[in-house]
């Protein structure tokens, strides 16, 4: 059955995923190319802050020793984040932004899918929930993806160099090591590389509407955020996020 | 307020309105509510469009010093709220954009003569945020001006803009109990928290004040603002409700208003408060404040830089609709 620290591993890796995204679309927030979009962008933003907080928190019983939600996004240093790399990058333009979202979002759909029956009813519940928001993230992202691929010659352009840059990042989601395996095999998760096929064949398939290419899926793939090992990009991230919690050691807020 | 110092135009003397205007004002005085397909004085129309417009770009404008913060919240129940209030003003744009564009404004234009300064937005987004404590601060202090100066508003003369602060002003009561819910956690907190939450209190005091516009005795445009009812209280009547209304919380919190003239004035049943620095207010109007520049170029760069997408949205929505056309052909 599940040993409770593969199962705190498995569930940091769902929070700060989450976490991650919603920190970089933080950034977004004033100041969005248009004004509904901006507000679009903030709900995705929300959105992923709220399930954040359910993974973390659950983690965090898990943990026991007094952590909470809290304390695992403010407390810990970059090594021990396990999100994926994909969801460090810095915003970039807003092709990058759009782009991101569209590869954590068509896999993040698939991967609640999963979660939903998991064995542990606890995961079970918060996926149901998330899937919900992610279904509609998944909607406005591959609608973006392919009004921008299908819009001006600057957008497609912008757009293509944005999916041929985060490409590499974007096999870690179906990268599976031990902790995957041990959540597979003991019901609670899935086996990642079982989602990639059907992945890729949807991110092709809203590419190709959007006029843009799907590049080479043999390429060399960047891993390491799952097990601790990021980008520059997130220590700096972290070190904004984590000022005033550093700074103040043990204040209430 | 949001919009100070709305220009009304020039006055033009009871007897030399015309009829259809004196219709109008009598309309206005039975409390009939003005709807954008009725007939109205050009003064009222181009009143409102600044007023309205004011206030748009001041809800998007008043995005920022509060958006300084979101990435560094310092919890993330602190971060939703602040991502949910920022996101909120901008939905509060959004409305007062579309009520001002029922007068005959482009949204595009209303964003150009923000950016080329020729249309104002409230002085009190010029400050900086420099403390987490400043956006509790924003919450109590600026958003609690804005739902005083609001709440009148929601029964002005314009139907459109009355209600679209029907639907903002529940908005900005949670925003500033938000607000002075963040001030309690750090005037309940460490020494540090506490000096922080003063700290903010001093800087954001005497700018709130300035907010509500110039002294009644300095105001021009007043009179027919009143007259109109697109104005149901004076600057200072305004402001001295909010110095009524903030001095018990301030105690409450244990904080200071930095004022050493404030006092309860029996025989008036108000507080008596010090003089105004009505040189900076000037001065932040004209574009000297801590930040005008700064909010100016951070909300053209975005526009700047989101030139392409709306380009791409446009263009991708004509090649719709042209293969619709030939699919139909
Ligand atoms: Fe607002
Ligand atoms: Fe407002
Ligand atoms: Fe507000």
């Amino acid at each position: 059955m599940s040993n409770k620290n593969d199962t705190y591993a498995y569930l940091l890796r769902l929070g700060d995923n989450a976490l991650v995204l919603s920190q970089r679309l933080g950034e977004w927030c004033g100041k969005g190319p248009a004004l509904e979009e901006d507000m679009a962008l903030t709900n995705v933003a929300l959105d992923l802050l709220g399930q954040a907080r359910l993974w973390l928190s659950y983690a965090a019983e898990l943990a026991g020793d007094g952590a909470d939600e809290d304390s695992l996004a403010y407390l810990r240093d970059a090594d021990q984040f396990r999100n994926v790399l994909l969801l460090e990058q810095p915003n970039g333009n807003y092709a990058d932004t759009v782009v991101r979202q569209f590869f954590f979002d068509a896999w993040h759909a698939l991967a609640l899918q999963q979660l939903r029956v998991s064995q542990d009813p606890r995961i079970a519940e918060i996926a149901d929930k998330a899937l919900k928001e992610v279904n509609y993230h998944l909607r406005r992202s591959s609608d973006l993806v392919v009004r921008l691929g299908d819009g001006t010659e600057i957008s497609r352009n912008r757009m293509q160099a944005a999916v041929d840059h985060l490409w590499p990042y974007s096999g870690e989601m179906f990268d599976a090591d031990g902790v995957d395996l041990a959540a597979a095999a003991a019901g609670y998760g899935f086996d990642p590389s079982g989602l990639r096929t059907e992945w890729l064949a949807y991110v092709r398939e809203v590419l190709e509407e959007g006029t843009l290419k799907l590049p080479s899926p043999e390429a060399w793939m960047q891993k390491g955020g799952k097990q601790g090992r990021h980008t520059e990009h997130l220590s700096r991230m972290l070190s904004e996020m984590q000022i005033l919690q550093r700074s103040h050691p043990g204040a209430t807020w | 307020m949001y919009a100070q110092m709305v220009d009304t135009g020039t006055r033009v003397a009871g007897n030399e309105l015309d009829a259809a205007e004196v219709r109008f004002q009598k309309r206005i005085d039975d409390g009939i509510r003005v709807e954008p397909q009725d007939w109205m004085p050009d003064r009222y129309r181009k009143t409102l469009i600044r007023q309205i417009s004011q206030h748009a770009h001041s809800e998007i404008v008043g995005q920022l010093p509060e958006g300084n913060w979101i990435t560094r919240a310092p919890s993330l129940k602190r971060k939703a709220i602040l991502l949910a209030k920022v996101q909120d003003e901008a939905g509060h744009g959004l409305y007062l954009y579309s009520a001002a564009e029922t007068l005959g404004i482009s949204r595009d234009q209303m964003v150009d003569d923000l950016h080329s300064g020729k249309a104002k937005y409230s002085s009190i987004f010029n400050y900086p945020t420099l403390t987490w404590a400043d956006v509790g601060a924003i919450g109590w202090l600026v958003d609690g001006s804005a739902i005083m100066n609001q709440i009148p508003l929601c029964r002005c003369s314009y139907g459109p803009y009355s209600r679209a602060m029907i639907r903002v002003c529940k908005e900005e009561a949670f925003h500033m109990r938000q607000g002075y819910d963040m001030l309690m956690s750090l005037c309940r907190g460490t020494p540090e928290q506490k000096q922080m939450a003063q700290d903010a209190l001093n800087r954001w005091w005497w700018p709130s004040l300035m907010m509500f516009g110039p002294p009644d005795a300095d105001s021009v445009h007043s009179e027919q603002s009143k007259q109109w009812k697109i104005k149901l209280f004076t600057n200072d009547e305004l402001r001295q409700k909010m110095v009524d209304q903030t001095v018990p919380q301030a105690e409450y919190l244990g904080l200071t208003i930095p004022d050493a003239d404030l006092k309860w004035n029996a025989e008036r049943g108000h507080y008596d408060y010090g003089a105004i620095d009505w040189e900076e207010f000037y001065n932040v109007v004209k574009g000297n404040g801590p930040c005008n520049r700064e909010r100016i170029a951070t909300r053209k760069k975005a526009w700047d830089d989101g030139e392409w997408f709306r380009e791409a949205l446009v263009a991708h929505a004509d090649k719709k609709s042209k293969s619709k056309l030939q699919a139909a052909a």
